[in-house]
């Protein structure tokens, strides 16, 4: 770090606490006039919440904020907008019910200006919409058009590129390179290393609220961050369970040939939706993978198997017999039970852990009498011990970290038994090392006699994680391959529906 | 390295008589219904228009003011249920003091109670914003404290208010046909609202009511704003015991009682949705004499009034549910 010129903004030794639950224990953050520079850590390591503390959404309950020199306490969003802070949060600051003019007005921002900085992103939008009819894209580059009309000397972007496709992006990164260009700072907060290595100049990188690193992506590279971010023992661990897992794979490859009886589900020729008639069995012991883009049809595949959509065609049997599910409580009872991707489907986001877990026990409305409490917390205890839930807020489900909740969502399955478990992307938005717990414990319920199927939206996953692997495109299913052989490559070319070699195909 | 890609995006919604439809679709409907109804009306009452208008008016005109002060709280995100005992105070008040007062000092002592009512309703928003306890609790609350505040100032009804500000309620606009009554109201909706519905701060209750987080990040004073719709509740709802106080002549503990429930369904007769940021004034004022018009319609018909009310909550589900449909039918 160059210590000629005074950074722009020097952050020491911000914290920030709600009740017992540590967001942040000491951040340090230093941007130098004129640089892009990340932000990165895993889930719940505390960027937004360090965002929130420059941008006066929340007070830092300690620690330092130095503005060109000088210390500032930012009280209000507007406050350091005024000192030349813009922030583009991750949730968008635009009021649903009035029109984009009105917003507009509404923090005092030129209509004029927006329309050109708009007009720069070669965008276009109709000022006298409704903000909640727009497409949550266009909202984000309307907030960032705004923020950018107060040529702000930091631009403050919060995960904006999560929820834009490709070609909005590409605006974003050229918005970003315009800025350093202008001799304006930019802190970008993503969870894509691709981007930052492409567009970033420096990278600070959070973990457990606390700073651990300082980097320059170019030089060091996707490895240097992964490993900055895990910390020293995570990546030692990483390597083991990577270890662990591969040769773990054989022997799940190695056990005799399925046999009929193995078949807990079975599905034949389904339509519904997008899907075109896809075929497949789900036997005992085995982690089925999908992969496939956005939109080919998993979505309303994993609704028709939970009885959330009616099937158009085709059939399915559980253990041999027909299954034809009207509404979850039939999936349930046949013990065909989903982890959706978004966890707060399933929870009940203002209960206790123990009565989320605990929830499908009671789901009979014939069920009535007093509910053995003591089984009860004994099965549920059983599900948060196996499974490694931080019980410390477990009175809300909703104050658990995204990680947690999602093992709550599975804890629950584990509790009640299942015979086939439907993962819709599990690890969508949890850290990494959540994710592998995850892995682990998939595995394990597979090497219990459990059948899964599991979707993610991350291609490393599969090979770590599966058994079989089949591609789907268009509806159909274009491949199946072994889990050892459901590389990236292979898995991205058979997702697209392109040609594979013949090897690849098991 | 990158560049900004050449193609325009460009976001195009509905058509703009659709959305026009859709923003403002709820209130041309409220009237139309209250133009339908007129015919009916007529055609039960032995009196001439000109008499029954005015009747009409003056009957409406507290809930008018009721469902004004109900529809900027609710537009804010909250809900008030201390409207009709706050304004029973105010009619007390007023009724007590004014018996003895000439026109004058009736009016001056009127914007002192104006003032009073709305200190009094900012107040209790102030309690809910600093404590943070749901609206409906605080105002529930305050509901019983104007109760017996009323009661403490005046026990059994009495009181009296000078002949001219009886007028104000009674009468008619000059020599026109135009009820004092009805023009009353919509000078309070010109002065009160309109400026302040198309300024900053009538956009910051609309932006409170719609997503108080959104507001917050846009840099509005989320307590500020709160309050302040509060106060201007209060304006309105000073103004309703006043039109009370005008309308029946005496003062009465009691008389507020029906107007808090009804201001909440006048509000959602008029399109102002109780999740708060959506509606506006003009349909809620419709909605309030549509509310009355069919209680003396139904009076008209000789029906019990015990059953009358029957008919009046089924009115308001029915064109709740249905316009409820129709929007949702627009939406997408």
């Amino acid at each position: 770090m160059s210590d000629e010129a005074a950074p722009l903004l020097e952050a020491r030794g911000v914290a920030k606490h709600y009740g017992p639950v540590v967001a942040l224990r000491s951040a340090d953050l230093s941007i130098a006039a004129g640089e892009v520079h990340a932000l990165l850590g895993a889930n719940g390591a505390g960027k937004s919440t360090l965002v929130k503390c420059l941008t006066g959404v929340i007070r830092p309950d300690a620690g330092t904020v130095s503005l060109g020199g000088r210390p500032t306490r930012a009280r209000s969003p507007m406050h350091s907008a005024r000192r030349g802070l813009s922030p583009v949060f991750q949730d968008p600051a635009l009021v649903p019910d009035l029109t984009v003019a009105q917003n507009l007005r509404l923090t005092g921002s030129s209509i004029d200006k927006v329309r050109s900085q708009l007009a720069a992103m070669n965008l276009k939008v109709g000022f006298g919409e409704l903000v909640g009819d727009l497409p949550l894209p266009i909202l984000r580059m309307l907030d960032l058009a705004r923020a950018l009309t107060y040529d702000p000397q930091l631009l403050i972007l919060d995960e904006i590129t999560a929820a834009l496709p490709s070609d909005l992006a590409a605006r974003v990164f050229d918005v970003m390179e315009q800025r350093r260009d202008a001799g304006r700072s930019v802190l970008f907060i993503t969870h894509r290393l691709a981007e930052v290595i492409a567009s970033c100049d420096r990278a600070t990188i959070l973990r457990d609220g606390r700073h651990v690193g300082t980097m320059v992506p170019r030089e060091g590279g996707e490895a240097q961050i992964v490993e900055i971010m895990l910390g020293p023992e995570a990546a030692h661990a990483e390597a083991k369970a990577s270890e662990r897992a591969e040769a773990e794979l054989p022997a799940a490859e190695g056990q005799a040939p399925a046999t009929k009886a193995d078949d807990v589900l079975e599905v034949e020729d389904i339509h519904v939706g997008a899907v075109q008639g896809i075929s497949f069995a789900l036997r005992r012991g085995e982690v089925l993978g999908l992969a496939a883009l956005e939109g080919q049809g998993q979505d309303e595949l994993f609704e028709a198997l939970a009885g959330q959509r009616k099937l158009e065609s085709g059939e399915l049997r559980v253990a041999g017999k027909a299954f034809r599910p009207r509404h979850p409580y039939d999936a349930v009872r046949r013990k065909v039970v989903l982890v959706p991707p978004d966890r707060l489907l399933a929870l009940l986001p203002q209960r206790s852990v123990r009565e989320n877990v605990a929830a499908p026990r009671y789901n009979s409305p014939l069920r009535w009498g007093p509910i053995n409490m003591r089984e009860e917390g004994r099965s549920v205890r059983r599900a948060v011990d196996a499974l490694g839930i931080d019980m410390r807020a477990s009175r809300q489900v909703r104050r658990l970290s995204g990680g947690n909740q999602q093992k709550v969502t599975i804890a629950r399955w584990l509790a009640f038994g299942f015979a086939a478990l439907l993962c819709n992307d599990p690890t969508r938005g949890i850290d990494v090392g959540t994710k592998r717990q995850v892995y682990a414990l998939i595995r394990e319920l597979a090497t219990d006699g459990g059948a899964i199927l599991f979707f993610s939206s991350e291609l490393a996953e599969f090979p770590l994680v599966c058994d079989r692997v089949l591609a789907i495109y268009g509806g159909r299913v274009t491949a199946e391959f072994a889990g050892a052989a459901a590389d990236e490559a292979t898995l991205l070319r058979a997702m697209h529906g392109l040609e594979l070699d013949e090897e690849a195909v098991a | 390295m990158t560049t900004v890609p050449a193609d325009v995006v460009e976001f195009r919604g509905a058509a703009p008589w659709r959305r026009a439809l859709r923003l403002h679709g709820w209130t041309i409907a409220v009237w139309l219904v209250l133009l339908a109804m007129v015919p009916y009306w007529r055609s039960l009452s032995q009196q001439d228009f000109k008499f029954d208008v005015q009747a009409l008016a003056i009957d409406a005109m507290p809930l008018c003011f009721a469902a004004m002060a109900q529809a900027v709280v609710v537009i804010s995100g909250g809900i008030d249920l201390s409207i009709g005992s706050l304004m029973a105070v105010i009619n007390v008040l007023s009724a007590r003091e004014m018996v003895d007062m000439s026109f004058r000092q009736a009016l001056a002592f009127s914007l002192l109670l104006i003032l009073l009512a709305a200190l009094a309703s900012g107040f209790t928003g102030l309690i809910i914003t600093l404590t943070r306890i749901p609206d409906i609790v605080v105002t529930l609350g305050m509901l019983f404290v104007w109760q017996g505040v009323a009661l403490w100032i005046m026990e059994i009804p009495g009181g009296g208010v000078p002949l001219d500000f009886s007028n104000l309620a009674l009468g008619n606009v000059g020599s026109t046909s135009i009820p004092n009554a009805a023009a009353v109201v919509l000078v309070a909706w010109l002065v009160l609202w309109l400026p302040i519905r198309w300024l900053r701060p009538g956009l910051a209750i609309y932006a409170v009511g719609s997503s108080r987080n959104s507001a917050y990040l846009s840099g509005i004073g989320v307590t500020r704003t709160r309050v302040g719709a509060y106060l201007l509740a209060g304006c309105f709802t000073g103004l309703g015991g006043l039109a009370l106080s005008a309308s029946s002549g005496i003062g009465d503990p009691n008389s507020g009682t029906t107007y808090t429930l009804n201001s909440v369904a006048a509000v959602v007769l008029g399109g102002v949705s109780l999740l708060g940021g959506v509606g506006g004034l003009i349909g809620v004022i419709a909605a309030a004499y549509v509310l009355t018009m069919s209680k003396i319609v139904l009076l008209l018909r000789g029906t019990d009034p015990n059953y009358a009310n029957v008919y009046q909550g089924v009115l308001i589900i029915l064109v709740v549910v249905v316009g409820g449909l129709l929007t949702r039918k627009t939406r997408t």
